[in-house]
């Protein structure tokens, strides 16, 4: 089987087991063998499991058994924030060193039960805060298509073992771009679903009422696949809904909204082209252009600084040394214990926004600022329903400049922050958006991938994934993932 | 706003952080910075605007008034993740000084 070539998408691996081309241990040991070659340099994975061929072998067995459930044998990877039982976990810190996840996150076990096979844990900017995996108390994921640049963040890892081929398809978080930046760095599709309709239960922690889990794949049909075995209501996420059903198909011509703010200072000029030639190739299989204004778009990352922050600080006050992870050794009492634990196993990232958020939060400071961030919330949903108004789908791009170079952005905390100013207005209202591979541009001798945001109406991510696919087809320069 | 090194050693104490001094410094720029930006919002007419709290209009989710049994997970290994632990308990340092 040596010289047997295997596809890469999730749809045509099952259509090879079906047909019995190949097994699932075949494939798991073709994939293993890739992370084997590359990812010592890549640096996606923090952990490959140990048993993953037993697992492919175990899902051949029910297959032959006669199992014919949607994911039977293809490997998954998963963000390290994603609890699997008996397994380690660790949000990309030092502080949950050691930790061993008691009990499945929601949607991995939805994952198992449709027959996946987990790969392992991918890397991850510490506690889903990044935009470059370079805050990993792991060391930085490089970039597949140029290990001297980042595959963007937080859930760098899982998008660049998509584009590596690592992994069919992969799960990430994303509390304000962590799935679709880092999709629009690395090359792949990215979907960030409707708040609540992934369980949130299993999931570390960072803001909860922005917080979102969702796949990485290499087309938008992969992704749906996968979105609809992990999405649904769950009893143990108060704030989890029923799984969005599939829509009727839409009425053509597709209204698509461009947000004038999406095109203005501070966006790279060639993705800035990128991003117009797929929304032209879209308009000529179709597609209906429309010029839309979100007054209040340039205030969303102000807003996301207040607000998550605020979340950040009081969420992760249960790091403390008690009873997960890290304690530090030679504490003298129960607060020393608390300040020492987490001084010594917090890096700098978690640091800074759990001192941002305490303030804003403080005495004197909470109309000012968190109330006020609040405030300003409604006012960007308000905007995104003012505009749902008379298009479809709202378009533009995912992040502001290609994937930079590793150690570029890390200097000045702000800089980091604005690669996710496109992002973080859909996570603030809700809403669910996607990322998808349009034309690559051509940076110092490099080709990086450039990623179009769409972005859809609350609770309608079946018709967000429709108009995504047409998108798709209508981009042959940018078609499906780019392959690094 | 202006962050003083005051304020950021207060902070640090609500927050359970044992900042170094060379921390302190560096966190004293960064809020600040940070605080600049923030204060856009200041230019943002919000009278009119409810605070929005969450992602979802849900008001209310209910369950049945009985214990969660599939919720529970397995107590030895909830008790077992914890860095230290005796006779299935978690262990930790003394509250008060014995002075």
């Amino acid at each position: 089987m040596s010289t047997q070539s295997f596809p890469t998408g999730v749809r045509d691996i099952v259509a090879g087991f079906a047909a019995r081309t190949f097994s699932a241990e075949e494939y798991a040991r073709f994939v293993l063998g890739e992370i084997e070659r590359r990812d010592p340099e890549l640096h996606a994975f923090l952990e490959v499991f140990d048993d993953v061929v037993q697992q492919a072998r175990e899902k051949d067995a029910e297959r032959a058994a006669g199992s014919a459930a949607p994911l039977l044998g293809i490997p998954v990877a998963t963000k390290d924030n994603l609890l699997i039982r008996g397994r380690r976990a660790g949000a990309g810190s030092k502080i949950l060193e050691g930790y061993v996840a008691a009990y499945d996150a929601t949607a991995i076990a939805r994952l198992g039960q449709a027959g996946a096979v987990f790969l392992g844990r991918t890397n991850m900017d510490e506690f889903a805060m990044g935009s470059s995996t370079e805050h990993s108390a792991f060391g930085p994921t490089k970039n597949p298509h140029d290990p001297t640049r980042v595959p963007g963040g937080s859930s760098g890892g899982s998008a660049a073992a998509v584009a590596a081929g690592f992994a069919p398809a992969a799960l990430g978080s994303d509390t304000g771009g962590s799935i679709r930046q880092p999709a629009a760095f690395s090359g792949v599709v990215g979907f960030k679903p409707t708040y609540g309709t992934v369980s949130r239960s299993g999931l570390v922690v960072m803001a909860s009422s922005l917080d979102q889990i969702g796949p990485f794949a290499r087309s938008v049909d992969d992704a749906r696949l996968l979105f609809n075995v992990i999405a649904g209501r769950d009893p143990l996420d108060a704030t989890s809904a029923a799984a969005p059903s599939a829509t009727a198909a839409a009425k053509k011509p597709l209204v698509i909204g461009v947000p004038k703010e999406y095109f203005g200072d501070g966006l790279d000029p060639a993705v800035a082209r990128s991003v117009r030639q797929a929304l032209a190739a879209w308009e000529r299989a179709g597609a209906r252009l429309e010029e839309i204004s979100l007054p209040h778009a340039r205030f969303g990352l102000a807003a996301y600084y207040i607000i998550m922050p605020a979340e950040v600080s009081s969420n992760l006050a249960r790091f403390d040394g008690i009873r997960y992870g890290y304690r530090a050794p030679d504490a003298e009492n129960l607060l020393s214990t608390y300040e020492q634990t987490r001084a010594q196993g917090f890096g700098a990232e978690p640091k800074r926004r759990i001192m941002l958020g305490t303030f804003a939060l403080s005495h004197g400071y909470y109309d000012a600022y968190y109330e006020k961030a609040q405030r300003v919330r409604r006012l960007i949903r308000d905007d995104f329903a003012a505009a749902f108004r008379s298009v479809d789908v709202i378009a533009g791009p995912t992040a502001p400049m290609p994937a930079f170079r590793i150690g570029e952005r890390t200097s000045d905390p702000l800089q980091m922050y604005l690669a996710d100013i496109y992002t973080v207005g859909v996570n603030l209202a809700g809403l669910p958006a996607i990322s998808l591979p349009a034309a690559p541009v051509s940076v110092d001798g490099a080709s990086l991938p450039v990623g179009l945001q769409l972005i859809g109406q609350w609770g309608r991510d079946h018709a967000l994934l429709d108009a995504a696919a047409d998108a798709e087809a209508a981009m042959p320069d940018g078609r499906r993932a780019i392959t690094a | 706003m202006a962050i003083t090194k005051a304020d950021v050693h207060h902070i640090a104490r609500l927050a359970r952080i044992a900042l170094s001094a060379r921390e302190e410094t560096a966190l004293e720029q960064e809020l600040s910075g940070i605080l600049d930006f923030i204060a856009e919002l200041n230019a943002v007419d919000t009278a009119a605007a409810e605070p929005l709290t969450g992602g979802t209009d849900l008001v209310n989710s209910w369950r049945d008034d009985a214990p969660p049994a599939e919720q529970a997970g397995d107590p030895a290994a909830l008790i077992a993740a914890a860095p230290e632990h005796r006779d299935g308990y978690i262990a930790v340092r003394a509250v008060f000084d014995r002075a």
